[in-house]
């Protein structure tokens, strides 16, 4: 897909929720090609796929409250030659069909592409059944699959365009509503697999996906005024695969690893950079922010994000407690595995 | 329309052989599941042997119909079939369920030649099923899929999903057939968990039914000409069959679910189908 190739303006966006976007995008990809398929379950008019069938009701395929059928649809279609876009809440796609998507989709290693709406704790006031903080663990943990956490909806339009000619099934995980822009226009280079420097800072990195990246890059901006800290912020968009080479270069240069993200704190983001830094044997301070191993309570969504400390006063605070800490900085790089 | 004398006596000779190949690949395999693999097929040799629109020398040719085996676990059964379809080598056969074979109990159709989705989770096949035939309207195509369910599996809810919205949509270029041969895993339907009466539950879901004798190949081609011809929706075949059909200490034993075989059995087996067919 060209670069800039969206219909929509960075003004437009302003009002536009990331799952709005991601209708207005499929619409357009739809009109670019006949082997898009779409196909939801009672959730056309949620998760903004509804777009596509105002469209081409033709190529769309609303299957009911039926997820499991969702998913295996899904595949049969992508068996016909199709690019089926499928779309629910992230709860049910990752845990009432999680086994559709595992063994229909992605051990036949199927065109699928999952764009899963409403996940984390986003859903807010609807509760715990209807927030998903497994979904990154579970998605990551399914052979072929691609997960993508997109920071807004800027990144959303450019994840789906760019999960169109990716080879496999991809999973996009977007949250509920109106959750402000980090990405400031829709003129920079997206590639799935590759972390994006958001600022660049010497002092510490904070790695954070979806929602999460904009609190990073505004905690970092009071930080750099307010403690004169230099704070690296990376836009870690694609779980898996996960962007090695820009984890690595923050560790030898920043020497102190922060991760944000809207998810258990097990096996998602976090699990997936620390896996990386472990296995390079090189040492670094690190912490992982996200849901700590419980479920999430009721609430506006900014309460949860505030409660959870996923915003801008959450990172405040995770950066100068990981500042503060005694942390031996080995000079001597080389001498690790 | 009815079989010629000369049709049934081919199809007829098919299965006999087949029945063997699978015994032999039953044996080999250390471990199979030969009860549901005798009962099934029949099914699989009207399919394959009148009226598949397929080719083995182009397995993904696009227009060709689709077999979705949801009883995946009929895998020891459908290869055999494959390999004298001539997907792959019959010799492969030797290999199945070995360490690094292509073949396990369940097939899978990034690795085995002729099988069009991976199966083996009870209850996700209809609803692949389903997609494919949505995919072929989508196309204007006017191949057909089938899709060979248990008649255990006909518990999983997720059948009951795809059969729902495969008469929603009206989907007329879909045959189920259920291989209903009365016994799940740990003894009958009636003992475990009831399924009767399926006739009257896949009507209720808008299907067109008919229950047949899923081992005679008139009957068996009746209704596959039946659900061919009709338009108004998806059709679904009841074939009752016998677990172990042709192995006379097989037939109707739950312990037959899955089992190995070694000389003798092997031996006695092979003889019993010799018997069956001797009758013909």
């Amino acid at each position: 897909m060209a670069e800039g190739s969206v219909t929509w303006s960075i003004d437009d966006a302003d009002h536009m929720t990331a799952a709005e976007i991601y209708g207005e995008t499929l619409v357009q990809l739809g009109e670019e090609r006949e082997d898009i398929v779409a196909l939801t379950a009672d959730l056309a008019k949620s998760t903004k796929i509804g777009k596509f069938e105002g469209r081409f009701p033709e190529r769309f395929i609303n299957v009911g409250i039926a997820e499991q059928n969702l998913f295996g649809i899904g595949a049969g279609l992508a068996l016909a030659g199709f690019v089926p876009f499928i779309s629910t809440f992230a709860v049910f796609a990752s845990l009432r069909a999680g086994e559709q998507v595992r063994t229909d989709i992605c051990y036949q290693n199927l065109d699928c592409k999952i764009i899963a709406t409403h996940s984390g704790i986003s859903f807010g006031q609807a509760g715990t059944t209807h927030h998903c903080t497994e979904d990154l663990a579970v998605m990551r943990s399914f052979a072929n699959m691609t997960v993508i956490a997109p920071a807004d909806g800027v990144e959303t339009a450019k994840a789906v365009e760019a999960s169109v000619d990716w080879k496999g099934p991809v999973y996009i995980r977007i949250g509920r509503g109106f959750e402000p822009w980090v990405h400031k226009d829709t003129n920079y280079n997206y590639e799935i697999g590759k972390g994006i420097e958001m600022r660049s800072g010497s002092d510490i990195t904070v790695i954070a996906c979806g929602t999460s990246v904009y609190a990073a890059v505004d905690a970092a901006e009071v930080l750099e005024k307010e403690d004169g800290l230099s704070v690296r912020v990376i836009d870690m968009h694609t779980i898996k695969p996960i962007d090695r080479d820009i984890i690595m270069k923050a560790v030898e240069e920043t020497r102190r690893i922060v991760t944000f993200e809207d998810h258990n704190i097990i096996g998602g983001l976090g699990s997936a950079v620390g896996e990386v830094i472990v296995e390079s044997g090189k040492g670094c301070a690190f912490k992982k922010v996200g849901i700590p191993d419980e479920y999430s309570i009721v609430g506006y969504p900014e309460d949860l994000y505030n409660h959870f400390k996923l915003d801008t006063d959450g990172v405040l605070e995770t950066v100068r407690e990981v500042m503060g800490k005694e942390f031996e900085e080995d000079e001597d790089w080389e001498d690790e595995i | 329309m009815a079989l010629s004398e000369s049709e049934l006596k081919a199809l007829t000779e098919k299965a006999h052989q087949l029945r063997k190949d699978i015994i032999q690949t039953v044996a080999w395999s250390g471990g199979g599941h030969a009860g549901g693999a005798l009962s099934q097929l029949d099914i699989l040799v009207a399919l394959y042997y009148k009226y598949l629109n397929i080719d083995p020398s182009n397995p993904e040719k696009p227009d060709r119909d689709r077999v979705v085996l949801s009883k995946g676990h009929g895998g020891v059964g459908y290869a055999p079939v494959l390999a004298d379809k001539g997907y792959f080598k019959k010799e492969l056969l030797q290999t199945f369920n070995h360490t690094g074979s292509s073949f396990g109990m369940h097939l899978d159709k990034n690795k085995v030649p002729g099988v069009d989705a991976s199966t083996g989770s009870l209850g996700h096949g209809m609803s692949i099923a389903v997609g494919l035939a949505l995919g072929a309207k989508f196309a204007k195509k006017d191949w057909l899929t089938y899709c060979i369910m248990g008649d255990g599996e006909q518990h999983e809810g997720s059948i009951w999903e795809g059969a729902m919205a495969a008469a929603h949509y009206k989907l007329n270029n879909l045959i189920g057939i259920v291989d209903n041969n009365n016994l799940c895993i740990d003894g009958p339907l009636t003992e475990i968990m009831d399924v009767s009466p399926l006739d009257k539950k896949w009507e209720a879901f808008g299907w067109k039914v008919k229950i047949i004798n899923g081992h005679d190949f008139n009957e068996i081609c009746d209704a596959i000409d039946e659900a061919q011809a009709y338009k108004d929706g998806p059709f679904l075949i009841i074939a009752q069959t016998v677990k172990g059909k042709g192995v006379d200490y097989m037939e109707g034993a739950k312990e037959w679910h899955y089992g190995g075989l070694d000389g003798d059995m092997t031996r006695k087996a092979l003889e019993s189908i010799d018997r069956m067919y001797a009758g013909k």
